[in-house]
């Protein structure tokens, strides 16, 4: 490696710090502002709301962690100074660490969110590569449905697909069970379909846009001047370029797969940090959800590293460009 | 206005009637569901769909069609609101950081990025904390989660309005600062978010909907569509209808909104 590559590669390890510092403090600020700015004793909202059967050590205790005994600034770098050191506290209502719980509930998700996404891009290019290369009357005319069919399933409600699956395919047909058995791939199946269909119908319109474009794009041309069979052109040339559209938004397939997972772990009754996250809003278990607000966006930072490096491996220009910076 | 609906694709207007069918079930849902909403008649509980009763009927014998209609005020009023609060801060944010000196504009900028990242349940429940369940925090959750996305939209907008000749040409003929915001950035600032608003409503709907499934938003015997569910969600092997029957009308309105909304943007309203 050159000095030039290692001064480059030094740059994008602060750049990605840097980042993950600017989320996680506008994390905690926002926090702090939400708890502070909804009125009546933080002690109150921090112990599970007005009416919480807190005892007086319990309100000590919540004092001394949050700081809530200092003047408004030091409450504020104390939140801070508790969230970048990932010093979570305790669950108001397990009376467990809240890194307990979350490193308990996280790889179940993680785990739901990466099959969706896997079978949404799937799904997504299949439709994408039918709906442009179909040709005749019949085939233009069944592009057109599948194009109506991507915006109806980039809209569907997971709360509702979910409940259409379980009754058609648990209670009617019996094929895949309703609920969640740990170990049981079965139990996986109506679960990652809910959550991957939206998320394919959204990337579906991206991906079939860019590629249309693409199979008329001056490259396309220039490779089918030289021979390259459609199949040819479509792997090497015009898929790769189609996709990177789709690829920058996983920002967005990030937030419809945990929002999902919120209702689809629920629904199934499947254990994750969607259905914890649930059950600490319910009873207000504020160091839980804050817990799990701080998780989720440090996944999202890790998730734009991933998404950088895609992007550089799909597109040679960002490669060319890199190398021209670093030269320069 | 008649140029835009000459660029409606079929899609489109098939959107349009589906909104409009909603609009009239908002305003007078007796012209198309007659009955009694609140109506209870044990001895008819659980009839699945049929003719009498398309939506067939839930635990009390209440017919789940006229509920369904019954309940699109509230729905589509907690969606309107909740995407109003969302545009109202918003505007706040974007104005302020399109109109403001350099380092404002940066640091809201890198505020609402952050929060856009957050997924939107994942902001909404964390709201919802805070102030507790109910539909009316559930509807400011709501509002507030969504207004990240907004303020990105309006942020890029207003600044390039503002940086545009006809502002400068308006300042240099010695407009006042307030009259150059209120008549010429503002309008042409706003104008791009009726296909974005439109659009909002419909995704508005859906999480309003879907924080009242989780158990955090309107709670059941009210008509509100989520609430509906998650009544029904009790019963979803024995009587599939009392959820299949809501969660379409939810379906139904956000795929309309969504695609009226797009026509909007395409044919040039925005």
């Amino acid at each position: 490696m050159s000095g030039s590559g290692v001064r480059a590669a030094a740059g994008w390890v602060l750049r990605t710090l840097g980042r993950a510092l600017t989320v996680v403090v506008v994390t905690a600020t926002v926090v702090f502002l939400a708890l502070r700015l909804a009125g009546g004793d933080p002690v109150e909202a921090v112990l599970g709301g007005p009416g919480s059967q807190a005892g007086p050590e319990a309100v000590a205790a919540a004092r001394a962690q949050y700081g809530l005994d200092l003047p408004l600034w030091q409450q504020y770098l104390v939140q801070l100074r508790n969230v970048l050191t990932l010093d979570l506290g305790d669950s108001y209502a397990r009376r467990v660490p809240v890194s307990d719980l979350l490193t308990a509930q996280l790889p179940a998700t993680a785990v739901l969110a990466l099959t969706s996404l896997a079978l949404a891009w799937v799904i997504a290019l299949a439709v994408a590569v039918l709906a442009t290369t179909a040709r005749g009357r019949l085939g233009r005319a069944a592009a057109r449905v599948l194009r109506g069919g991507e915006l109806v399933a980039s809209v569907l409600p997971h709360f509702w697909l979910g409940a259409v699956l379980i009754v058609v395919f648990a209670s009617t047909l019996h094929w895949f069970p309703a609920t969640s058995t740990p170990g049981s791939p079965a139990s996986l199946v109506l679960p990652t379909v809910t959550l991957a269909v939206p998320l394919a119908g959204f990337l579906g319109q991206l991906v079939r846009d860019s590629l249309e474009e693409a199979e008329s794009a001056p490259f396309a041309t220039t490779a089918r001047a030289r021979g390259a069979s459609p199949t040819r052109v479509l792997g090497r040339h015009t898929l790769r370029h189609a996709v990177l559209p789709a690829v920058s938004l996983s920002g967005w397939a990030f937030g419809s797969l945990l929002s999902g997972a919120v209702v689809v772990e629920v629904l199934f009754g499947r254990p994750g940090l969607g259905r914890l996250l649930v059950d600490a809003t319910l009873v207000r278990d504020v160091p839980v959800v804050v817990g799990a607000v701080v998780v989720v966006a440090l996944a999202y930072v890790v998730l734009t590293v991933v998404v950088e490096a895609l992007e550089l491996a799909l597109d040679p220009r960002r490669r060319a460009g890199d190398a021209l910076v670093a030269a320069a | 206005m008649r140029r835009a609906l000459r660029g409606f694709t079929p899609g489109a207007w098939v959107a349009l009637a589906v909104v409009v069918v909603m609009l009239v079930m908002v305003v007078a849902p007796g012209l198309i569901a007659p009955g009694d909403p609140t109506a209870i008649a044990p001895r008819e509980a659980f009839e699945p769909p049929s003719l009498a009763h398309p939506f067939g009927t839930d635990e009390s014998g209440r017919d789940v069609w006229t509920r369904v209609v019954h309940g699109a005020v509230s729905s589509l009023g907690v969606g309107l609101q909740a995407t109003v609060i969302g545009v109202a801060l918003a505007m706040v944010l974007g104005f302020a950081a399109g109109l403001g000196p350099r380092w404002l504009d940066a640091g809201i900028a890198r505020v609402v990025e952050v929060l856009y990242a957050l997924p939107t349940m994942v902001l909404a429940l964390l709201l919802v904390t805070v102030r507790g369940p109910g539909l009316a925090a559930s509807v400011l959750a709501v509002g507030l989660a969504t207004a990240p996305g907004y303020a990105r939209i309006l942020r890029s907008r207003v600044r390039g309005v503002a940086t545009s000749g006809y502002v400068a040409a308006a300042r240099l003929d010695g407009l006042a600062p307030a009259r150059v915001l209120t008549r010429h950035i503002a309008p042409n600032a706003l104008w791009p978010l009726v296909a974005v608003l439109t659009l909002g409503i419909g995704q508005a709907v859906v999480w309003v909907a879907g924080l009242s499934f989780l158990g955090l938003g309107a709670l059941p015997p009210s008509p509100e569509w989520g609430a509906m569910l998650n009544a029904g969600r009790v019963y979803l092997t024995t009587a599939w209808w009392l959820t299949v029957g809501p969660g379409l009308a939810i379906t139904v309105t956000a795929a309309a909104l969504t695609a009226l909304g797009r026509a909007f943007g395409r044919v040039g309203v925005a």
